[in-house]
């Protein structure tokens, strides 16, 4: 339903999890105070070479990359013309600044790099897989499993609502801006939590019953071999060498 | 809503997650395992209530659910929009790892207080109106004080993007409205169903054997 699968099975899959969140954390946190133009290029190369090596299905990875750039788009409409700064070009009534431009450029590359990253590192791996290595990089124990409960019963939710709409829609409903639409939907959705409420005591009781003791184990082993640890370095290399270029770069406009 | 990762700047990121830390902090202390269960599943349909999209004149706009989430569930609607917000993050990609802090702290914080508000207004004016206003404006006040939050977030990070703030506010107003309305019906609908779900926060619960 929401997890197709965005990538063929490669190498960066085998890495462990934990080793693979820790270093998008690492590269992400690298990667955000970035000023230089060509830091953020050479994150932009890191991030590309990373998304290749994950070895992604294209058509839905370049739809995600596409629907992440619309507030970068939004930015480029906005930004250049409202930034002061020397003039650049004139549109009509509108001036675009340079420092506007370079502005919007440069969160663009950025905004680029750090889904690009984020997308090979972290999306290639499960929920259930995610919520563990949050848990073992020491989140709070009751967040990790508010995490896991609600990615397990996204779906179940889900299935409901669209079986709640189909009704509706069988039955003539074309929601729009009147007061009946807002309340039909109003009604499906608080009937929607009032079975999730009910849902929830339900499950509770269940896991209860069968001994629960406040965490959930995980199905998949986390070992970190001397691979991970190779791949982690490397990693931190580049985040280093990116590092660099940002604060010992050559000077440029 | 989401900020993009890469936009904002490292101080205004780092407040960010301090604020979300403290919030999620106080959230899970008054949470017990009896009541994560529910917080998990209304931070489920948080979730799927941003797949749904209502009408808006000639546009539509996306439910965020943040007031109502906040009437239900009080400070613990901050640990519940964190983990709604990362798995976003981890299935669509909106926001990201770094801004998840930020994004967190705006829909959070109004979510609080906009539960606030309604129990507020809820306990002076006990009658229906007076309730439906309550649930109105709670509704309405999470997707204002998100919309003005992230706009702060934006002009902190960069005097550039002044007038982006504002625009992404005012963009917003029609939202408001709709996420008042909506959150009004629900909340009507939900004291006709099941009042319990909006008492459940001041009654003391019993702890099923859990240490």
């Amino acid at each position: 339903m929401f997890d197709e699968i965005l990538f063929h099975s490669s190498f960066l899959q085998q890495v462990d999890t934990r080793v693979r969140m820790a270093c998008a954390i690492l590269l992400t946190l690298c990667l955000s105070p970035l000023h230089d133009l060509y830091a953020c290029c050479s994150a932009l190369t890191l991030g590309a070479l990373l998304l290749v090596l994950a070895r992604p299905r294209w058509r839905r990875i370049l739809h995600r990359i596409a629907t992440i750039n619309t507030f970068v788009l939004f930015l480029w409409c906005v930004t250049p013309i409202t930034m002061p700064g020397t003039e650049l070009a004139r549109l009509g009534m509108f001036s675009i600044s340079a420092e506007g431009v370079r502005l919007a450029l440069l969160v663009s590359i950025k905004v680029n790099a750090i889904a690009a990253i984020f997308l090979a590192l972290v999306c290639s791996m499960s929920t259930s897989d995610a919520g563990h290595a949050l848990g073992r990089l020491r989140c709070p124990q009751k967040l990790v499993f508010l995490f896991l409960f609600m990615a397990r019963f996204v779906y179940v939710i889900a299935q409901e609502w669209r079986i709640l709409f189909a009704a509706a829609k069988l039955r003539g409903f074309s929601p729009r801006t009147n007061r009946h639409s807002y309340g039909t939907l109003a009604s499906l959705l608080g009937l929607l939590l009032v079975r999730s409420h009910a849902r929830a005591k339900h499950v509770y009781k269940n896991i209860l019953l069968r001994g629960f003791s406040g965490h959930f184990r995980s199905i998949n082993a986390f070992h970190t071999r001397p691979s991970d640890i190779c791949f982690a370095l490397v990693m931190i290399l580049f985040a280093a060498g990116i590092l660099a270029v940002e604060f010992f770069g050559v000077e440029h406009a | 809503m989401h900020i993009a990762e890469g936009v904002l700047s490292p101080p205004v990121l780092a407040a960010g997650y301090a604020l979300t830390a403290a919030g999620t902090a106080i959230g899970l202390r008054r949470l017990d395992y009896d009541r994560l269960m529910t917080a998990g599943i209304l931070a489920a349909v948080f979730f799927v209530g941003s797949l749904i999209h209502v009408p808006i004149g000639v546009s539509n706009a996306h439910l965020i659910l943040n007031g109502l989430l906040g009437v239900l569930l009080g400070w613990a609607a901050f640990p519940a929009i964190l983990s709604a917000l990362a798995l976003q993050a981890l299935l669509f990609q909106y926001g990201g790892l770094v801004v998840l802090g930020v994004n967190t702290f705006t829909m959070g914080l109004s979510a609080v207080g906009a539960g606030c508000l309604f129990r507020f207004l809820h306990h002076r004016w006990p009658t229906p109106g007076g309730r439906r206003i309550a649930a109105f404006l709670s509704g309405a006040v999470g997707v204002a004080g998100a919309a003005f939050l992230t706009s702060i977030a934006l002009i902190f990070s960069e005097e550039g993007f002044t007038a982006a703030a504002s625009l992404l506010f005012l963009a917003h107003v029609p939202v408001m409205l709709a996420e008042g309305c909506i959150t009004m019906f629900t909340v009507d609908f939900i004291l006709r169903v099941c009042p319990e779900m909006l008492t459940t926060q001041q009654q003391n619960h019993e702890r099923i054997g859990h240490a």
